[in-house]
């Protein structure tokens, strides 16, 4: 496809970028590099994204990892363990009873402790920064939409969600405004009170109205489908997501349990829950009579958006695994340094700020 | 097509069935229009189609309701979504996708069509609509119109063979719904769909109707037959059919057009006579009283959209202001202004002297009241006594004060009943009765007549002359035309936040094609609005 015409990208793509980062930035405390990861986000939102609600959220995110990494700086000064090294301050420390020992509130605060709190908080910070690009990036509804047959009704009962909260906050504005046309306060204790039963009765009524449009249009149209055949597609689906979620945390936790060399909490756990899962998402979806009203395609941006992810992703690991310095120095602090191949694989994640296609213009745009 | 054989609903806890012994059989390719009071089972009617009744609803159903040879007692709703397309009232509820193009798929996705079908008919739909323009625009941000349009296209799209609309133009101000019934009609005419449309604004209806199907004044007896057979019997219908009656013509007229070539006898003789006493009689106008509420140059805007731009205005005692104008001009904005629930970016509001954002709860009962379009929002109590009660203390006024009022506007309602199983013409009567207690001077009325039938308009215009005639100054938000003949001493018309006319009722409203009341198109340029003025000449004369 050529790059002039615009089009939104499948939010999955989008999606395997961000976590490409994710995995990168989980597998460093070097300062430079999840900075630099925080700007290849930042730049890749600041060239595709739209004029949506949604695409604002990655200042937010930038935000809540500022706190992030302050309330983590607060925790060490208070909490933190004594350590050596060049004492910076000393606050003082209260004493507690001996069934509390391990815990320290105030003493003796360093510098190698400080810095290594830092870097901690930075590192969640940045995974923060990851997921909001993924979020102000890919259009929720679109993603929902694609998600596999199984998960259509969750999907919809989302979406639903999703556009019943603006709704609730119109409710609320009428509501009050009703209470001041009686006179009444619309404020206050008292007024909320009194406030919260229309809009939720009103959101009561919502639902209904929508529950009987939806069913009149057909949803839920299904042939019947056996016990058996649900119970084992339920087990299915179940096991499989455990899978994937035990296997995610042992990928970003990086290396905790071998076994004869192998870190079967990584990849082999994950790549087995998604086996499971898929087969479980394969009958669940067999069961859907339903079908997609222009689907995302998936072509070669999308692809070439992924791997700029992966590329990241894969240039830490394998980094990390032949002995490249991935490790902020903290105790003694040193200057960090931006070591090559890390360097170079966070740096493929830009492309797609060219790669990607221009989103469609915000006047006719997705909303 | 549609067929109901001896069908009777009944819903738990009622002591009465909602439809009696019900049979009829609407034909395929007709539209039939349901008329009757509210509350009398329009809406059980239409949804029995489709099976929401009882599947949905609840309740029990006896006899047999088949559609296209399916017996609903089988097939619940999404069973029959594939032949039966239905529109509720509120086409914004019954939204599932969040932009219009997926919300016109939504239905064929859940039907299962093949992608390269789903894709073709939302194209067609867009065009067979007029909604091309509006393809990627998020559905909260059409105008009523528009949604209702949506609405309509997104069941279309499945291609169903019966397409049941509840109140498809009761929100939209009249060349909307001009829009959405030549949009209907064209439907019956180039695809030989079976509509089944309910509504109370026969004026804007009847005449493109095959067949009209009546519920009786005691909501028992249901008769159906073609337009002129039921208008002929019954007292109430749209003016055109009033006025037929009224001369005599036969056979009867159900359109502007085909009354307009009997009209000509009728109009020599209103010629010779004297012009029509106006609604209010002769009382002085704007600027003979001092007014009860001004305007000065008023601006308002939300965000970047302007809702209102240098507007000024003054209201009189006793004066029945209406303002029309399309949806979205700034009708509801105005009123909003003027009764404090907004205040003006630029300019001034006054109200007895005092700017109405400004004063407290109370004080604001005493100087100003609005009706809003949902009349059910003022309402929290359990009970009608219960909320008369709460008014009283709120105004600070003699208890009973507005249960005796209430009594007056509507005297048989039963006080036990809970405000939300109060017939639409009832529950505006309460909330009437709560505003008009602390005796407001000015009082404003935002879409009074949405869901009311002919005779508790009628009701409404004789309280809203009495309130008149008492002083009181009244501005009415409307889209319904024949109200505003009927009622108003004077008309503004609102177009993008501006006044663009403002002067008797008369004057502004003749010359418009929109805004002109049936009767006016009728007897042409004279000054004839309503039916009564025209029975009050004839019978003065003889």
């Amino acid at each position: 496809m050529p790059r002039t015409v615009s089009r939104a990208l499948h939010p999955g793509a989008w999606w395997a970028w961000a976590l490409g980062l994710v995995v990168a930035a989980s597998r460093t405390s070097n300062p430079l590099l999840l900075l630099l990861v925080v700007a290849v986000a930042g730049y890749v939102v600041s060239a595709r994204r739209t004029s949506a609600p949604w695409a604002r959220s990655y200042a937010t995110f930038l935000r809540l990892g500022l706190f992030v990494v302050v309330l983590r700086l607060v925790f060490e000064v208070v909490f933190g363990a004594a350590e050596v090294g060049t004492v910076l301050f000393s606050l003082p420390e209260v004493p507690l009873p001996d069934w509390a020992a391990g815990v320290r509130i105030g003493g003796p605060v360093t510098a190698p402790g400080l810095l290594f709190a830092l870097y901690e908080g930075l590192r969640l910070a940045t995974l923060l920064a990851c997921f909001g690009a993924a979020n102000s990036l890919a259009n929720p509804s679109r993603l929902l939409r694609c998600l596999p047959a199984a998960l259509y009704e969750i999907g919809v009962a989302v979406v639903v969600a999703v556009t019943l909260a603006p709704q609730l906050v119109t409710d609320v504005g009428r509501v009050r405004q009703a209470r001041r046309l009686r006179g009444r306060p619309d404020r206050g204790l008292a007024g909320f009170g009194s406030v919260a039963m229309p809009v939720l009765e009103g959101a009561l009524e919502r639902s209904m109205a929508l529950a009987a449009a939806m069913d009149s249009r057909g949803y839920g149209r299904s042939a019947g489908v056996p016990v058996v055949a649900r119970r084992v597609t339920a087990a299915l689906l179940l096991t499989g997501l455990i899978g994937v979620c035990a296997g995610t945390y042992g990928l970003l936790d990086g290396g905790t349990t071998d076994v004869a060399g192998i870190n079967v909490l990584g990849l082999p756990l994950l790549a087995a829950g998604l086996a499971v899962a898929g087969v479980g998402f394969g009958l669940a979806g067999r069961r859907v009579q339903r079908t997609r009203y222009r689907p995302d395609p998936w072509r070669l941006p999308e692809w070439s958006v992924t791997a700029a992810g992966a590329a990241a992703a894969i240039a830490l690991v394998v980094a990390g695994s032949v002995g490249v310095d991935l490790i902020g120095a903290t105790s003694p602090p040193a200057w960090p340094t931006l070591p090559l191949l890390p360097t170079a694989g966070i740096l493929l994640a830009l492309l797609p700020a060219w790669v990607a296609p221009q989103p469609p213009d915000a006047g006719v745009g997705t909303g | 097509m549609i067929r109901f054989d001896d069908v009777t609903v009944h819903y738990a806890g009622a002591t009465e069935p909602v439809l009696h012994r019900v049979t009829l059989h609407v034909p395929e390719g007709e539209l039939a229009l349901v008329v009757g009071r509210t509350g009398s089972g329009k809406s059980t009617l239409l949804r029995a189609v489709n099976g929401l009744v009882p599947h949905f609803t609840g309740g029990t159903l006896t006899g047999r309701v088949t559609v296209d040879g399916r017996d609903t007692r089988t097939h619940p709703p999404r069973e029959l979504a594939d032949v039966v397309g239905y529109v509720g009232q509120d086409p914004l509820a019954g939204f599932v996708m969040d932009i219009v193009e997926d919300e016109l798929a939504y239905g064929m996705e859940s039907l299962a069509l093949p992608p390269a079908v789903m894709r073709r008919r939302v194209e067609e739909t867009l065009d067979l609509l007029g909604l091309a323009d509006l393809r990627a625009r998020p559905l909260r941000t059409l105008s009523g119109g528009q949604r209702q349009r949506v609405a309509i296209g997104s069941v279309l799209a499945t291609h169903p063979k019966v397409l049941v609309l509840d109140e498809p133009t009761s929100a939209l101000d009249p060349a909307a719904a001009e829009d959405v019934l030549a949009a209907v009609q064209r439907l019956v005419h180039d695809l030989g769909l079976t509509v089944l449309l309910a509504e109370h604004r026969l004026e804007r209806v009847v005449q493109y109707a095959d067949r009209v199907i009546r519920f009786g004044e005691d909501g028992r007896t249901v008769e159906s037959g073609t337009p002129a057979e039921i208008m002929v019997r019954g007292a109430a219908g749209p003016p055109v059919v009033a006025l037929g009656r009224l001369a005599g013509w036969d056979p009867l007229p159900l359109t502007v057009r085909d009354a307009r070539r009997l009209a000509g006898p009728l109009r020599e003789r209103l010629a010779h006579l004297v012009t029509p006493t106006k609604p209010d009689g002769e009382r002085p106008t704007g600027d003979a009283a001092a007014p009860v509420a001004t305007a000065r140059r008023v601006s308002v805007s939300y965000g970047r959209m302007r809702a209102l731009h240098s507007v000024s205005l003054a209201v009189a005692p006793g004066e029945i202001v209406a303002v029309m104008g399309r949806n979205g001009a700034g009708k509801s904005t105005l009123l909003n202004t003027l009764v404090g629930l907004r205040r003006p970016d630029s300019g001034e509001v006054r109200v007895g002297g005092r700017a109405p954002a400004d004063l407290p709860g109370r004080s604001l009962l005493s100087h100003v009241g609005l009706v809003p379009q949902e009349p059910g929002d003022l309402l929290y109590a359990d009970t009608v006594l219960a909320e008369c009660a709460t008014s009283d203390r709120d105004a600070g006024l003699v208890a009973g004060t507005t249960a005796r009022l209430l009594g007056r506007l509507a005297p048989d309602v039963d006080g036990l009943l809970h405000p939300a199983d109060l017939s639409e013409g009832q529950r505006l009567a309460l909330v009437l009765a709560i505003v008009l207690a602390a005796e407001p001077p000015l009082l404003l009325l935002d879409e009074p007549t949405r869901g009311l039938d002919y005779g508790a308009k009628e009701r409404l215009v004789a309280i809203l002359r009495d309130l008149a005639g008492r002083g009181h100054a009244i501005v009415l938000a409307t889209h319904d035309v024949e109200l505003v003949a009927d009622a108003a001493t004077r008309t503004v018309v609102l177009a993008d936040g501006e006044i663009v006319a403002d002067g008797s009722t008369s004057e502004v409203v003749v010359g418009s094609p929109t805004f002109a009341p049936q009767v006016a198109k009728i007897l042409g340029a004279g000054p004839w609005l309503t039916v009564s003025q025209v029975a009050a000449a004839l019978a003065a004369v003889s």
